[in-house]
């Protein structure tokens, strides 16, 4: 432990602590300040309870400290019971964490309370990311030299054969000068040059130019995604940025740019130096405005969805009213028919679509990883799910780092939180509710992704952009959250058994009345998810079953397994009707 | 079958407008004498729409379009088409037909007495003997040492509405009974509907005393007395009056009212609180006009939710059940319910009550028994709430589909205790309004043997557990009613949903493209199956395999399709191929739909299994 971390600690270790979680009895114990971790043992011999906390998933810490000593109708509290450690007094502290899960602590003593409550302020709110757990994260199994992440543009662009008489890989960022927030290597078209990128950049907020993050194989069709451009009050232009759009598509082509802003927010924009694709230099463009909330006002409405979650009130109408109130779920349906449309531009109209808002770093991405979860069957995998995210979130830059620095419970001052990504999990699930058999992976993993993305053990949701990960050497001092979930044992808890491939599109409905709260994430700690979880754990074993059937069951006897037996008179059977 | 429409056997390029996009398909108009049949016309294994003419509650003829004359008609199991007629005069036609077959107004014209499943006499009559209430009660342990069978009703003298058989404590004598029904609103006098053994503790209903403000009678008293009596666990028997308190105030009034304690020496008295027929059906509607808005917002959605009050009544009755429960199972008291006349609140809460203390009433035949228990013998007037005759539009009300909603509501919360799934519900809920069994037709027994019902017409229950299988819940858990024998619900508001599976069940575009439950019914029947033909695939094939093998992986489903007989059709028509009808078309993202060359949609695909499948 450095001199950092135990500077913060006062009291280590508190006995007779009693805890306090929801669907639990009370448990009495030992309560533990480490750097990292909050530590409660149960003080049992044998099947105690333990419960390991990573502070980082501290969202709010709320403490309350009663000093019965002060009060006059305790006269016999003399100086003897001082001495025993302030008997008389004791406090609590309730811990709100960013998953939403609420601990309740009773700790005996007053100084001890209060000095367990600010090591909790202190260790969960460093500023240094190089002073996360997921530098000092090391587990034995796994080892720092295995391969960090799944997927990158180089990639992408390797195993998209027809990519290439038309796209081509460019280093111009190789030094993170010209887009502070792209990965060194984007996919941008053939026809334009390394110089003429440096200039296009320079022409949209933050230097994100227009690069390719999808392609559509059965028509050739792209999607991509940009920043705004800076038109500005002058309405001024660039000749690259052009170029690099028109480059884009097919002289003959049309193509889409879903602008995430309304037309006003668009035309406001411009004051503030920023601005939008005018008609008259992007002939080929048709621009379409689509307003998604973004920032302080999804957070607020995430704030406000919880608070609703929370409230112990039987009142029908009352909850009705606050779960509106939130707006949460009409987020959720913008961002899913605003991902229909940008699909519906790509798959059934044949046009390339540009997706941008701003900056480019959220509502972009919320929209663009959606389209490809309904467009693509690959990012529906168990694996190109996780890539996915690792290219339209992690090395596209979404600033993980400000938007969730905090959740729904913090009483801090609001800076730069905002749950986009929770959104897009959000959204994710509903596409698995109306498609049961089509995401191979289940809402356990989009849970674990909607805890890790606010504090993990691992480094893969640390920093805001590929370049901060590289100067903080975030890939050589930590491991990758994503390799991690693909390991064997840890996949097969996240998997969905029922899930069956398709090559389709799946097209969500978005009737308000097809959408639903998630409850498996908003209502998780409530006695709801218990029952949900027992029926899920009976389809499972319909499942197995069924594959059980399906697999040999040791025929001795016999050289045909019973697979092979259907698969041969299947055969037979397929033969019979040629003939 | 004959054919209405003058002169012609159907109505031609009519268009079929779906009410939440811009969708129209073409086709074919054609009414029979119980029916009224729409076929999509150029598509080969086209889609056919039957309307069963009991369904339909109203027909309204729009005005005039530059297509032609529209049509909407409204059915009772939540269907809404929309029809353009080219020609006016065949709409009127359709329309003045329409009017005047879907007003019966004798029980004689109704589909029940025309329907014939091609079943001979003998299977009519065991059709009927399926569901036995007497059995019931011995399974419930009665006759006991404190609860006997009594005639007195034996020739509906004393009540007209009740059975025949009737369930009282051995201490009330006939002149108590008659007494007290003489003092109870309609003479539904309290007696018991349900017994819980472990505790000996009672579940009776009645109706609401004809106590006005001060009146009281003896026999009534000595009635509840009895009751109470019968129960050595508890001092007293609990009132459940399940109308908020106003409207039992407000009947005083009218020489009626609710028990007062002072009179009545162990009573508990309690209002629950659930509205009126009247409040129901103006609810039942706001919702769905609410939920029929095209382009509804979600936050329009959720305020309409709430101004409808429909989620708030629904928990309502759920919360009842959850009181009668507990003075049940945890303290052993014994609880009469009542509201007005002891047909519709009382029913529904008796009912969900029984569900929650019995884990019998949760299998497939046990709600059955539960249904024909407390809403059939005990006289929830059906014909009246179901509008099946031309009748009192103020006595229509959606009594019956509450409960069904407050069922769906209990499954949703413990998807492994029950053995039947929601299609079952919503099936139940389609024949309630079919008319097309005996079952729910008339508003007691007494009209039911009058009707001869038994002799002319078949029962639901055979025709619905000779189909069993569709109905099943793959996830169902007998050793789940073991651990819980009694269900104690959560009643946090997040915890009542919308059905939109009931109220939407035509609305193919708004469900989930993939079903779970059909799903792992399908691999849990071909589990079973699997075994079966893996012996007969494994002779066959030791027999056949002579000639070289040939090994490729075949997935899963190509193996299912070896057992279907009827493999499902993909659409042959050059529509764009989809995951189970999910289209883009229909969802309506943005203002794109214009710009698009219109491509063939998909051939329909029917949902899922009970959704209005008639047969005829």
């Amino acid at each position: 432990m450095t001199m950092e971390f135990s500077e913060h600690i006062k009291t280590a270790n508190v006995d007779d602590v009693v805890l306090k979680l929801p669907l639990r009895p009370a448990l009495k114990g030992t309560l533990c300040v480490t750097a990292h971790h909050l530590v409660f043992s149960e003080r049992k011999e044998e099947g105690s309870y333990q419960l390991l906390l990573l502070l980082r998933s501290v969202d709010a810490i709320e403490k309350s400290v009663e000093n019965l000593l002060g009060y006059p109708q305790y006269p016999s509290a003399g100086p003897g019971q001082r001495m025993t450690g302030l008997s008389g007094s004791s406090g609590t502290i309730v811990i709100k964490c960013k998953d939403l899960r609420i601990l309740q602590f009773d700790i005996p003593g007053m100084e001890e309370c209060l000095n367990v409550a600010s090591s909790i302020e202190a260790l969960s709110s460093l500023e240094s990311v190089t002073e996360l757990y997921p530098f000092f994260h090391r587990p034995r199994e796994l080892s720092l030299s295995e391969p960090w992440g799944l997927s990158s543009p180089q990639q992408q662009y390797a195993q998209t054969e027809r990519l290439w008489d038309r796209w081509r890989l460019s280093k111009v960022n190789r030094n993170f000068s010209v887009c502070m927030s792209y990965p060194r290597t984007v996919i941008v078209p053939c026809a334009i040059d390394d110089i003429t990128l440096a200039k296009a950049a320079s022409f949209r907020q933050g230097g994100r130019f227009p690069v390719l993050c999808y392609y559509h194989r059965s028509n050739g069709m792209v999607i991509m995604r940009s920043s705004q451009p800076m038109t500005g009050a002058n309405r001024k232009r660039c000749r690259e940025d052009e170029l690099l759009l028109q480059a884009a598509i097919d002289e003959s082509e049309m193509g889409y740019i879903i602008d995430t802003r309304s037309a006003q927010q668009a035309q406001q924009a411009r004051m503030a130096g920023g601005g939008f694709e005018s008609k008259a230099f992007y002939h080929h463009w048709r621009r379409l405005h689509r307003h998604l909330e973004r920032g302080k006002v999804l957070q607020e409405s995430l704030i406000k969805l919880v608070e609703a979650c929370g409230d112990p009130s039987q009142n029908m109408d009352r909850w009705l009213s606050k779960l509106e109130n939130s707006k949460w779920l009409s987020h959720v349906h913008s961002a899913l028919s605003t991902a229909g449309l940008v699909a519906e531009c790509v798959e059934r109209d044949g046009h390339s679509v540009l997706v941008h808002g701003f900056e480019g770093t959220d509502t972009t991405l919320l929209v663009t990883s959606l389209a490809q979860l309904i467009l693509d069957p690959a990012s529906r995998t168990f694996r190109g799910f996780l890539q996915l995210l690792e290219r339209e979130w992690v090395q596209a830059g979404h600033p993980f780092r400000q938007r969730c620095a905090h959740s729904a419970h913090s009483h801090a001052r609001l800076r730069q939180e905002c749950p986009a990504f929770l959104l897009l999990l959000d959204a994710t699930w509903q596409l698995g509710r109306q498609f049961p058999l089509a995401l191979e992976f289940s809402e356990v993993l989009l849970l674990r992704l909607a805890q890790d993305a606010y504090a993990s053990d691992y480094g893969t949701f640390l920093c805001s952009s590929e370049q901060e990960r590289c100067a903080l050497q975030v890939k050589e001092n930590t491991h990758c959250l994503f390799q991690f979930l693909l390991r064997r044992e840890e996949r097969e808890k996240y998997v969905n058994p029922l899930y069956e491939a398709t090559d389709l599109a799946i097209w969500p409905s978005v009737h308000p009345q097809s959408l639903q709260l998630w409850t498996g994430l908003f209502l998780r700690w409530t006695e709801y998810a218990q029952t949900m979880d027992e029926a899920r754990e009976e389809i499972w074993t319909i499942v197995k079953e069924r594959k059980e059937t399906d697999r040999p069951k040791g025929c001795a006897h016999t050289t045909l397994s019973r697979h092979d037996s259907f698969t041969n008179v299947e055969n037979l059977m397929d033969e019979l009707t040629v003939l | 079958n004959k054919h209405v429409i003058r002169g012609k056997s159907g109505v031609e390029q009519v268009k079929l407008l779906d009410r939440f996009n811009n969708k129209t398909t073409t086709g074919t108009l054609y009414l029979t004498a119980t029916h009224l049949i729409f076929v999509e016309s150029n598509v080969p294994g086209a889609h056919e729409i039957w309307i069963l003419h009991h369904h339909i509650a109203s027909v309204e003829k729009l005005s005039l379009t530059t297509s032609g004359c529209p049509l909407l008609i409204q059915c009772r199991n939540f269907r809404v088409v929309h029809f353009v007629v080219p020609r006016e005069r065949d709409c009127h036609d359709v329309y003045s037909s329409l009017l005047r077959l879907l007003r019966p107004v004798s029980y004689d014209e109704l589909y029940a007495f025309s329907y014939n499943p091609k079943q001979n006499e003998q299977q009519r009559e065991v059709g009927w003997q399926l569901i036995d209430l007497t059995a019931e009660f011995e399974r419930l342990g009665l006759p006991c040492d404190q609860w006997q069978l009594s005639d007195v009703n034996r020739d509906y003298k004393v009540c007209e509405t009740y059975p025949r058989d009737l369930y009282v404590p051995i201490t009330a004598s006939k002149p108590i009974i008659v007494g007290s029904s003489k003092f109870r609103s309609k003479g539904r006098f309290p007696v018991l509907t349900y017994f819980y053994q472990e505790k000996k503790a009672a579940v009776c209903r009645c109706s609401q005393p004809l106590s006005g403000f001060s009146a009281r009678c003896l026999e009534d008293e000595h009635m509840l007395q009895a009751i109470s009596k019968a129960n050595h666990n508890s001092r007293f028997v609990y009132v459940m009056d399940t109308r908020p308190k106003l409207n039992a105030l407000a009947n005083r009034a009218a020489g009626k009212g609710y028990e007062n304690e002072d009179n009545y020496s162990n009573i508990r008295f309690q209002f629950v609180g659930i509205e009126n027929i009247h409040v129901m059906r103006a609810s039942l509607q706001k919702l769905l006009e609410v939920v029929g808005t095209r382009s509804l917002s979600v936050n329009d959605y959720l305020l309409g939710l709430e101004s409808s009050g429909w989620l708030r009544h629904i928990k309502a009755i759920v919360d009842a059940a959850i009181f009668l429960t507990k003075a049940v199972t945890v303290e052993g008291a014994s609880v009469l319910v009542h509201c007005s006349d002891g047909w519709d609140r009382t029913a529904q809460v008796c009912a969900l009550g029984a569900l929650l203390m019995d884990p019998y009433y949760r299998t497939l035949k046990g709600f059955m028994v539960l249904i024909e228990k407390e809403w059939i013998s005990f006289g929830h007037k059906f014909a009246d709430r179901c509008d099946q005759l031309d009748g009192d539009p103020r006595e229509v009300s959606p009594v019956f589909t509450q409960f069904l909603d407050c069922v769906w509501q209990l499954m949703e919360q413990f998807p492994q205790a029950f053995e039947f799934s929601e299609w079952f519900l919503i099936q139940l809920h389609e024949h309630v309004h079919s008319c097309q069994f005996g079952n729910f037709l008339g508003n007691s027994q007494r009209q039911r043997e009058e009707l001869q019902l038994k002799d002319r017409t078949y029962s639901l229950w055979a025709h619905l557990l000779s189909e069993q299988h569709n109905y099943l819940n793959p996830v169902y858990s007998p050793s789940f009613a073991e651990r819980h024998p009694v269900l104690e619900p959560s009643t946090q508001p997040w915890n009542f949903k919308f059905w939109r599976n009931m109220y939407h069940q035509f609305d193919r575009t708004m469900h989930p493209r993939q079903s779970i439950l059909k799903h792992t019914l399908t691999l849990k029947e071909s589990n079973s199956k699997l075994e079966d033909t893996a012996h007969t695939l494994q002779a066959v094939s030791s027999y056949l395999l002579s000639s070289p093998l040939r090994c490729t992986n075949t997935p899963l489903q190509s193996l299912s399709s070896l057992h279907d007989s009827s493999p499902d059709a993909p659409d042959g028509n050059g529509g764009e191929r989809t995951v189970e009808g999910s289209s883009a078309t229909e969802n309506g993202y943005g203002e794109l739909q214009s710009s698009f060359s219109s491509k063939n949609e998909p051939a329909m695909v029917s949902l899922e299994f009970g959704v209005a499948r008639m047969t005829c």
